[in-house]
């Protein structure tokens, strides 16, 4: 029974997991569970499952107790777990598929992709990030006024220094950005 | 003179506007021609990615495609990391057929087409590699002699492809800043994580990477840290003042950008050098090194 449960090279993968964790599951075979990852994780303290335990609880089918947790979302992306990994899984990217997968399904700790989506919206409207209005969009959709009266001494410095941008900028190809992703939407292309 | 494609990035346009002014100066200084990519979009950017995949490569993919249709040079230029890491993402993965056809064919909708010339670079990194060592020692009129640096490139300037340079211990920056005559302090968190984003969504974790950051750099006895982010920048140097909040510790450390101190020792003014817009003033430490000063002496 045991070797059965631990032998994830053999066994044929009997999940659910959606397309965007797919090309990562032969690479999950390959874990050894050695822990460099974690070791190596400058946020794994924060984090309900460190990145070894992230991938143990995959292969034994726990997705939706993955997307549960705040895991992925602590990912800062230094790449560190995936140049180190002896098996040389992209784990970074596994992060970034696992908040893929989370939005797809809609399990997530709540809140989590709201700055990603506001950040993404402004990038799609105006073909560029403005920082401005991602802050303010940040906080209201937190509700959370105060994260941004924490901001103001910071904010008006900046200001005063010329480096707080009061208006985004557009980019000429706006239209023909909007169209590709019109594109996309229409036909449900991720 | 060598020519190359552009790419400022988003963060330049006004919060790190310093990052762009210095670098153009310093280009223009090494007769480096820095040809903007003209109407370049976001690089596709780690948010993006983090909630779709197609979106994302397509927003990268349409740099590629301008850059290779302005024609002059093959080689894109970055200064951010975050840009440099996913354009080098986007560029690498649109070999893949599949990803590399879908992409396409969104491309064609505006009437784009990308046929995969472009080789995606960091400032930091061409300049060490395709200017070097002698060229860039004997343009140098104010050596930074005395001045200690902490050299600080963050994750993504060499991770994770580390195509330019070592993966965890990366050296460019060193070498770059000792040329102009900087006393580089060996310095262990070189390539550690500054929390990016994190700093907005999970403040409290990117406070102690940066606090970190900080007191490794001060122990090592730098004077300044010098980056080659715009977003490692952000954190180390604007969020000094909520570090000490935070701990109670009482850092104030400057923080340049590598383009800016290069520009110092090839001799140019503070001004054109975008310098004075720090929070964490350097004026102190750059005082001896500034043209103004040495004229006055």
């Amino acid at each position: 029974m045991v070797t059965d449960v631990l032998d994830f090279t053999t066994r044929e993968i009997d999940f659910e997991f959606g397309e965007e964790i797919t090309p990562h599951l032969e690479e999950l075979r390959t874990c050894i569970q050695c822990g460099t990852c974690s070791a190596s994780c400058p946020t794994a303290y924060a984090m309900d499952y460190n990145p070894r335990q992230i991938i143990a609880a995959l292969r034994a089918g726990q997705w939706e107790r993955v997307l549960r947790s705040n895991t992925p979302w602590l990912c800062a992306s230094c790449y560190y777990c995936a140049v180190r990994c002896p098996s040389g899984i992209e784990i970074t990217d596994l992060m970034y598929a696992l908040k893929r997968l989370a939005i797809e399904r809609g399990i997530y700790p709540k809140g989590s992709p709201v700055l990603y989506q506001a950040f993404t919206g402004i990038v799609d409207r105006y073909g560029r990030s403005a920082e401005m209005e991602l802050m303010a969009r940040y906080y209201l959709r937190t509700l959370n006024p105060w994260g941004l009266i924490k901001m103001a001494p910071m904010g008006l410095r900046m200001l005063l220094k010329g480096r707080l941008p009061l208006l985004p900028h557009r980019i000429q190809g706006r239209r023909e950005l909007a169209k590709m992703l019109d594109y996309m939407r229409e036909r449900g292309k991720k | 003179m060598t020519a190359y494609t552009y790419y400022p990035g988003c963060s330049q346009e006004v919060s790190n506007r310093a990052y762009d002014l210095s670098t153009r100066a310093v280009a223009k200084a090494l007769d480096i021609e820095l040809e903007e990519l003209k109407d370049w979009n976001c690089c596709g950017t780690s948010p993006s990615y983090s909630i779709r995949e197609l979106p994302t490569f397509v927003l990268g993919a349409r740099n590629l495609a301008l850059a290779e249709r302005q024609a002059g040079s093959s080689d894109l230029v970055t200064i951010c990391n975050g840009c440099f890491a996913m354009l080098e993402k986007t560029n690498l993965r649109l070999k893949e057929p599949d990803l590399g056809r879908r992409v396409g064919e969104v491309l064609g909708v505006a009437g784009l087409k990308y046929e995969g010339s472009i080789r995606v670079r960091h400032l930091l990194e061409v300049l060490v590699n395709d200017l070097g060592e002698e060229l860039i020692r004997e343009r140098v009129t104010i050596p930074l002699e005395g001045l200690k640096v902490a050299p600080y490139y963050g994750c993504q300037f060499s991770r994770p492809e580390g195509r330019y340079d070592d993966l965890e211990f990366p050296r460019a920056m060193d070498e770059l800043l000792s040329w102009v005559g900087a006393e580089v302090v060996d310095y262990p968190l070189k390539a550690a994580c500054c929390g990016g984003l994190l700093m907005t969504t999970h403040e409290e974790v990117a406070l102690k990477l940066v606090r970190d950051l900080l007191r490794t750099a001060i122990d090592r006895g730098a004077d300044c840290i010098s980056t080659c982010c715009p977003l490692c920048h952000l954190n180390v140097e604007a969020y000094q003042g909520q570090v000490n909040a935070r701990f109670g510790t009482h850092f104030s450390l400057p923080v340049l950008f590598f383009t800016q101190l290069l520009g110092l020792s090839l001799g140019l003014e503070g001004k054109a050098l975008g310098l004075g817009r720090e929070l964490v003033s350097a004026a102190d430490i750059l005082a001896p090194y500034s043209v103004v000063a040495s004229r006055e002496v």
